[in-house]
């Protein structure tokens, strides 16, 4: 299958491991990853931030650098679920007929990670090795924007030499919200004093989601009270083998 | 008096201020957490446990879509059936409209003291203190209404509206306040619940046996028959609605079903969502006046204060579709946290977030589409399923489109989201800005972690590490692994 890997533009400058390692995954189970150049980002703060013209340049690229792939894979819940659900809505409203047309060809295109591998290849046991105690936090828009369900458990389930412990009130948001961070700072703190709570209660050497950007927020927490827990996205624990362990 | 004056509390602060006044409160956050807690938990244990779920909750949303499409018919129909049966209908365009219609009526009777049941449409308009301008006194019923009221509080919750209050605070309350507005709490109150409901049962029989009027809201009121609907745990409502001589109702133009037989759906979805019980211990119906048994003199306020500007609003107008459940709020992480208060409306949590700036006026309350973060629990709550966060995305654009009418722009927000569109908009120019927080993250970084930030970052980096950005972006290691050699025609790099 030829699938084009959409990085999103905050994974191509801060966790470029993650989308290393969403290509040795894919190429590892025989499909052809392409990295199209002209990819920026999905429109997403813009849009949820209200600035809805900033986020029409963003959804006009992405429909066009993405069109024509088998498939079109995120690393990112909340990414894919921007694509999905937002950018028919704003390309109504701003755009044009020919840019709707675009969008509606390119988004049934667009996969998370964990419903690619599921639901069009196929495959719950990707042949990976990750011998850690690990909890896995499912993302709010992988949860509720996507109903990805429990994909990525049955993905995580299957690597072998994993030891999966369950999060307590895993489907607690954590806070983070894009903007809402900054702008509801003492909130998002409040939360993210709870979901680490609940992390450091799993005893979990890893922390796994489906977005850095929840990663970003908890793990942030998680160093500064140098607790020793890391992050880990998805993908990585995934792409780990038994002679390459991340 | 405008209708923002009174849906919105005047003098409270935006969102994020008030939020960190209220996460600063324990004693609140705890309660908080126990009481959404608990009611979360039993919710879903009843909604479980019927197979037809999900049936329920489409049924109702097309029940309240299409009644809203078609409000103007549903509502003259409520006012010919009404008035068939014995009834008076009043119109009221805002609260001004509303309060003197109903100051007007209680000065009709000759009296100067009403009780009063489901008050948050009468709260939304500022309904007791109008009174209180003409003389009138009124006393709320409903035991978490009278704990509010004593106080001089405001309710901070749709359902639970002294859910900020714990079991020794309420005893305090009644302690200090009973004697100022009636019969005194009983010597030795304990902070027994049973105790506490005992004082308030013996303080409110008093107001019952006396009152000639009441005033109530209402929970729904079907089109075809007339009937007017309450739904309560307490039997305050009840005698309310049968011991005073004269009934007068408030309620929100968006509360009419078309038929009688809608209810059915209803009734079994609101106590599930809200209480989370399978049927609420009261339902009250009432068509018109009937002789020799209840009121006998019985009034309609029908009360616009923003609605049909709501209505207007395609993606909007769905918040009206609330039956005022809560569900939501007992889900929402933010509320947890912060409880009524913060929202500075009657109408708080995430319905509030979308119910409020309509209802008032996007400007007036700019702050509360951003007072989620969009994880979506609200609308998987929604027993009619308002889509809350589809709701927030789109009242956030016309919060930014509002500041940009009246010139209130650039922002340095709105001046970083321009800047980071330029950026985002081209790739070429988004490579050089990672290669230069690429170069900027290596002087500041200690083992790939950032402390302390600048700006508007400050707040996020008093108690988050932040990671530094990679030193070759994937987009750089793509080129330099990948495409070494190779020409490639995907993509534009322009």
């Amino acid at each position: 299958m030829r699938i084009a890997l959409f990085i999103t533009c905050f994974n191509d400058m801060m966790f470029p491991r993650t989308g290393r390692a969403v290509t040795e995954l894919l190429e590892r189970l025989g499909h052809t990853v392409e990295f199209p150049q002209g990819q920026t980002c999905c429109g997403q703060m813009h849009f949820n931030t209200g600035y809805r013209p900033e986020t029409l340049p963003m959804v006009r690229r992405f429909a066009e650098v993405f069109a024509g792939y088998d498939a079109v894979v995120t690393p990112s819940g909340s990414c894919a679920g921007m694509v999905r659900d937002h950018h028919r809505v704003v390309a109504a409203e701003l755009g044009d007929s020919a840019l709707t047309e675009a969008v509606e060809r390119v988004v049934p295109t667009v996969y998370e990670l964990s419903e690619l591998l599921v639901d069009v290849l196929d495959v719950t046991d990707v042949g990976a090795h990750f011998p850690h105690r690990v909890t896995y936090h499912p993302t709010c828009h992988s949860l509720r924007m996507l109903r990805v369900g429990d994909r990525p458990l049955r993905l995580l389930r299957a690597v072998q030499g994993i030891d999966l412990v369950e999060l307590p009130a895993a489907e607690s948001c954590c806070g983070f919200g894009g903007t809402f961070a900054l702008k509801n700072a003492d909130v998002s703190n409040a939360m993210l004093a709870d979901k680490m709570r609940h992390v450091l209660d799993t005893g979990a050497e890893y922390l796994c989601a489906g977005d850095n950007s929840c990663l970003t927020h908890i793990g942030g927490g998680l160093s500064r009270l140098r607790t020793g827990v890391g992050t880990m996205h998805l993908a990585e624990i995934l792409a780990s083998t038994e002679g390459n362990v991340r | 008096m405008s209708g923002a004056d009174n849906v919105v509390w005047l003098g409270t602060p935006p969102f994020p201020e008030a939020a960190r006044a209220a996460l600063a409160d324990t004693r609140l956050r705890a309660n908080l957490r126990r009481a959404t807690g608990t009611i979360r938990d039993r919710r879903l244990a009843v909604t479980a446990e019927l197979d037809d779920w999900e049936d329920l909750r489409d049924t109702a949303a097309a029940v309240k879509r299409r009644t809203l499409r078609h409000l103007d018919r549903h509502l003259l129909r409520l006012e010919e059936t009404v008035t068939a049966a014995g009834g008076t209908v009043h119109w009221a365009a805002d609260a001004a409209e509303a309060n003197a219609i109903v100051t007007r009526l209680v000065q009709a009777t000759g009296e100067s003291e009403i009780v009063k049941v489901k008050s948050m449409t009468t709260q939304e308009i500022g309904l007791n203190e109008a009174l209180a301008e003409a003389g009138i006194r009124a006393y709320e019923t409903d035991l978490a209404e009278l704990i509010v009221q004593l106080d001089g509080d405001r309710p901070s919750h749709i359902l639970v509206p002294a859910i900020h209050r714990g079991r020794s605070e309420i005893r305090e309350i009644f302690r200090r306040q009973m004697g100022k507005w009636g019969r005194p709490a009983p010597e030795g109150l304990t902070d027994d619940p049973r105790d506490l409901a005992e004082a308030a049962r013996l303080h409110l029989r008093e107001k019952f046996l006396r009152a000639k009027v009441a005033v109530s809201g209402a929970n729904f009121a079907a089109a075809d028959t007339g009937t007017v609907v309450v739904v309560e745990s307490e039997g305050n409502g009840r005698m309310c609605l049968t011991l005073p001589e004269t009934l007068i109702t408030v309620m929100g133009i968006e509360k009419v079903l078309p038929s009688f037989a809608d209810l059915d759906v209803f009734l079994r979805l609101l106590p599930r969502s809200s209480t989370g019980e399978r049927m609420n211990p009261y339902t009250s119906l009432w068509t018109g006046v009937t002789e020799g048994d209840g009121p006998q003199d019985f009034h309609l306020v029908l009360l616009d204060n923003g609605r049909t500007a709501t209505l207007a609003d395609e993606v909007g107008r769905q918040a009206l579709s609330c039956i005022r459940c809560s569900a939501c709020l007992n889900v929402c992480p933010v509320y947890e946290r912060t409880g009524g208060h913060a929202y500075g409306s009657v109408y708080p949590g995430p319905i509030g977030a979308v119910l409020t700036p309509q209802l008032v006026g996007v400007e007036n309350a700019a702050s509360l589409p951003f007072a989620s973060t969009l994880c979506g629990a609200c609308y998987d709550a929604c027993p009619v399923k308002i889509d809350i966060p589809e709701v927030l995305v789109h009242l956030r654009a016309k919060a930014v489109e509002a500041k940009r009418r009246d010139r209130l722009l650039p922002t340095p927000e709105a001046f970083a989201m321009k800047a980071a569109g330029v950026v985002l908009s081209s790739p070429r120019r988004l490579a050089a800005v990672q290669r230069l927080a690429a170069l900027g993250a290596r002087l500041v970084a200690r083992d790939g972690w950032i402390g302390v930030l600048p700006g508007p970052f400050a707040r996020w980096s008093g108690t988050r590490d932040t990671p530094a950005p990679a030193r070759e972006s994937l987009r750089a290691w793509w080129r330099r692994t990948r495409e070494a050699g190779r020409t490639t025609t995907e993509g534009k790099g322009r």
